[in-house]
């Protein structure tokens, strides 16, 4: 198996997810360069964390239009496994690869702590390791990931069993005193119709060793292993 | 040089909708949050007014303008523009926007 981070002026967070695909779970991973064209051969695409394009205009906004999405795009369209973490679910909204928004944090401020995310739900290639409910600890690092989006558009999303991780408290429980940032519905990250394109506002591959305080991101890499029907190393 | 113009020939186009002069056109694009997206940055503003000593002030959203001149502004400019405002300058699951062209 072969996985792909995608590199935007300003992402930050590309080393962090390469360490964790090929140094934690020994998947070979490439970077692929905002200005190439061509994306061939991947298992896996990450759009990384970051500040693309220094979040000009909006966060996310200049990245879609840059050579590579187009590639990205037709990737996703075909199925392929696609994950947006932090900017990179900034940059599938913007794209229309998943639906709703991502606005200034409620309170103004920068959030960068460890956070609990409740499982939703798991019949999908990103948590089908994990129990529904299930409390995974996983940090969040951003100024706008208030998740929004009209009231049809959240009711599809129930529906559709597309929202995999809420905000909670440790024990589980989604309420507003454990909504980091104001997102609806405590959104933390959703998916795609088709399952296929995940975009969540945590960083799992800042929770992938012991030393970081957390390996609960790992289930989430482990599931799309499983997934992909390999066998991970670590 | 638009100034030159604006003293100058440029009254050839007065009454005309589209205040083109040799193709260059300006437009004024204004992006403001929805009113249903909430919009912290307004309200931390409203806040530092009130404690400015003004608290009858009760509402500030916050959106942003972008100038936009274009040359050789061929009769779809227009239009144009329109298609770029709603697809890259606003986002409108979260903005509105209003296009308006200057002279």
């Amino acid at each position: 198996m072969k996985a792909a981070v995608i590199r935007f002026p300003g992402s930050n967070c590309d080393q962090d997810c390469h360490y964790a695909l090929q140094n934690v779970f020994g998947i070979q991973t490439d970077y692929v360069w905002h200005k190439d064209s061509a994306l061939k051969g991947y298992d896996l695409v990450v759009l990384p964390g970051g500040f693309s394009y220094g979040d000009y205009l909006r966060c996310g906004a200049i990245a879609r239009f840059s050579p590579i999405m187009k590639a990205v795009s037709d990737y996703a369209n075909n199925g392929g496994l696609l994950i947006g973490i932090c900017n990179g679910f900034q940059v599938l909204t913007e794209s229309r690869l998943l639906p709703g928004a991502l606005v200034r944090n409620r309170s103004m401020h920068f959030i960068c702590e460890h956070r609990f995310l409740r499982v939703g739900a798991t019949d999908n290639p990103f948590l089908n390791l994990a129990q529904p409910g299930q409390v995974l600890n996983i940090p969040i690092a951003h100024g706008e990931g208030n998740y929004t989006a009209d009231q049809a558009t959240l009711e599809e999303l129930n529906a559709n069993r597309q929202i995999l991780v809420r905000y909670c408290d440790a024990n589980g429980t989604v309420s507003d005193a454990a909504n980091p940032n104001g997102s609806a519905n405590n959104i933390a990250g959703i998916c795609n119709a088709n399952r296929n394109v995940f975009g969540l506002m945590p960083h799992p591959e800042r929770a992938c060793e012991d030393r970081l305080g957390s390996t609960d991101g790992n289930l989430i890499f482990q599931s799309i292993l499983k997934h992909l029907g390999v066998r991970a190393v670590a | 040089m638009p100034r030159i113009a604006e003293n100058g020939i440029s009254g050839l186009n007065f009454g005309s909708r589209f205040p083109i002069f040799d193709g260059l056109m300006k437009a004024r694009v204004t992006v403001m949050p929805k009113k249903s997206v909430l919009d912290p940055q307004g309200v931390a503003v409203r806040d530092a007014i009130a404690h400015h000593g003004f608290p009858q002030v009760s509402a500030v959203r916050i959106g942003k303008v972008m100038e936009i001149e274009i040359d050789d502004a061929g009769p779809d400019a227009e239009a144009r523009l329109h298609e770029i405002c709603a697809d890259l300058l606003s986002n409108p699951v979260i903005e509105d926007y209003v296009l308006q062209i200057e002279g």
